[in-house]
């Protein structure tokens, strides 16, 4: 029983991992595609799609507003989010409990009720929709998620290591950019990836608060009702890829230390 | 990580440690103003918005501020099929993406810990359903399944699938896309969970004479709950709101409409601002019932 256990897991284990990629492989495959209108049929292996990608110029387009509007969304909520981290680990202070709810509150709404509430504010107040209200709906869905990273992060420093800087007469703005701040760095940079991931992915809270801008996802939920020209899988393929190169990198970089932490 | 957002994750800090200094508030007045302006008063924005009435005689989508109570009761005669689907159709997701999530969790988190060049690979192929588009992804399964596609042929010829009859636009479907789209948010809070969990423990109870079933159900599981709870919520939170998949360019029909389906063609096709933003106000209370529910019994309290 228990031997035979031991490989069902591992074949269980295995058709979900492959599970997960059979949308992947299949979207990358298809960038391939010598598709003409609609890129559903494959009708044979074409790298045209690759090499003329801004021939589809909407697409190009759309993905251009997605970097502008993950980038500025990012920024806003590290930046935000990394100040709130380091006060709630390190600072006492009124109403901690409010703040704290205020910031899981938003891990708990679905995105449709965030998106609709911003909707009905900017509709209210009479902003126009555009690039800066997406950008706003997207700063405020990664910023607890920003939080919660970067908290960790703070939780797990050593204070030995700033009382050190203390010692040896840094002034408090030198602690915390020569010690502080570069120990923080890689949960600040992780918090800052993932929330370009959110934001680059995001289609609910996008497309109440778009206006008539279009991202790359809002692209793709119109083209669906038509056909999704393949230079959008070419978009979404390249990166991907790009993506889990960094990934794999990183994640390859780790184990190997610490096995020669281990072997040391 | 973030995906234990749910879980009481912060170590236990000696309050004494921490200082009370004017920094504090010059750190968390912008995030803090931010999050009122954008989240509070947005909410607000919604319970005001769900009671207003339409103006007399007014133009198409013009609304005056009232105490219009009715809005709910039309929601919830109207749409109250399509919420409860919503939820029903989460609950489903999140038991399926439970039932492939949590071995998968443990077979990285423990079976793999001999090898972590493959357990980082393990991960890495878990994670990377994030970084190709949720949209692209949702149709390729919509494809693969279409009437002319080699799935649809073989449930044609065992019997499962009449002739004429397509898979995509049925409940199944949706909720096939629903699992298929928060496997990961599943997988991770646990395998965070199942990480870190002392293998000694788990020793003690064989030595102790208990079989594997037993250690399982009264070690390793208890241990896990916190990352089960986590991915649970975050799973059935956003599918509940999700309208992606039950959308009938997608992996749905006009007979899967989810609640997210119908606040948005209230709000940015009907422009009924009042009864989306009603059916909004209902989907959020009974989410935060359902979470606090679920966490008070799990009994993790300390969220956050």
């Amino acid at each position: 029983m228990r031997g035979f256990g031991k490989y069902a897991i591992w074949v269980y284990s295995g058709i979900a991992l492959v599970f997960l990629m059979i949308p992947i492989v299949y979207t990358i495959v298809f960038s391939f595609n010598d598709s003409r209108r609609t890129n559903i049929i494959w009708r044979g292996f074409t790298f045209d799609n690759w090499l003329n990608v801004c021939d589809a110029q909407d697409v190009c387009q759309a993905f251009g507003n997605s970097i502008l509007i993950a980038v500025s969304a990012t920024f806003i909520a590290t930046v935000l989010g990394t100040m709130i981290a380091i006060a709630l680990v390190r600072y006492r202070f009124r109403f901690r409990n409010t703040t704290t709810l205020l910031i899981f509150l938003p891990l708990t709404t679905p995105e449709v009720v965030l998106g609709a509430g911003l909707a009905a504010q900017f509709l209210q107040a009479g902003v126009p929709k555009g690039l800066g209200t997406v950008i706003i709906a997207h700063a405020l869905f990664c910023i607890s998620f920003v939080i919660v990273t970067v908290r960790a992060r703070v939780a797990g420093l050593d204070p030995a290591l700033e009382e050190a800087g203390r010692d040896l007469y840094g002034s408090p703005q030198q602690v915390f950019w020569r010690v502080t701040f570069p120990l923080l760095l890689p949960g600040i940079i992780a918090a800052a990836l993932l929330s370009f991931a959110l934001s680059f992915d995001d289609f609910i809270i996008t497309n109440f608060n778009r206006g008539a801008e279009v991202t790359f996802p809002s692209f793709i939920y119109t083209a669906a009702a038509r056909g999704i020209p393949a230079e959008a899988n070419v978009i979404a393929s390249a990166v991907f890829l790009l993506a889990i190169l960094l990934v794999i990198i990183a994640q390859v970089g780790a184990a190997i230390r610490r096995r020669q932490r281990a072997n040391a | 990580m973030a995906f234990t957002a749910f879980s009481a994750a912060e170590q236990k800090v000696d309050e004494s440690a921490r200082k009370r200094s004017p920094i504090a508030l010059f750190l968390l007045l912008p995030g803090v103003l931010f999050l009122v302006l954008f989240f509070v008063t947005p909410l607000i924005s919604l319970v005001l918005t769900s009671l207003q009435e339409p103006v007399p005689g007014g133009f198409f989508g013009e609304y005056r501020q009232a105490l219009n109570w009715q809005n709910y009761v039309f929601v919830l005669e109207t749409y109250g099929v399509q919420a409860a689907r919503a939820f029903g159709y989460a609950a489903l997701a999140s038991l399926f993406a439970l039932l492939i999530g949590f071995p998968l969790a443990y077979f990285i988190g423990i079976t793999l810990r001999r090898f972590p060049l493959l357990q980082a690979l393990a991960l890495v192929l878990v994670i990377a359903p994030f970084f190709i588009s949720f949209l692209l992804r949702t149709l390729a399964w919509k494809q693969i399944f279409a009437i002319e596609g080699p799935v649809a042929g073989l449930a044609n010829a065992i019997g499962l699938l009449g002739p004429g009859e397509s898979i995509t636009g049925t409940a199944f479907s949706v909720v096939f896309g629903l699992t298929y789209n928060f496997i990961p948010f599943m997988t991770l809070p646990i395998y965070a969970t199942l990480e870190r969990l002392d293998l000694r423990l788990v020793e003690a109870g064989g030595d102790l004479y208990a079989n594997p079933a037993t250690v399982f159900r009264t070690v390793t599981l208890p241990l896990a709950a916190p990352g089960v709870i986590s991915g649970t919520l975050l799973t059935f939170i956003p599918a509940s709101g999700d309208y992606i998949n039950a959308s009938r360019d997608f992996l749905g029909s006009t007979e899967t409409a989810m609640i997210g389906t119908v606040i948005e063609a209230n709000f940015l096709v009907l422009q009924n601002y009042p009864a989306a933003a009603a059916l909004s106000i209902v989907l959020m209370a009974v989410i935060l019932v359902l979470v606090a529910i679920y966490v008070k019994r799990s009994g993790t309290e300390d969220l956050l």
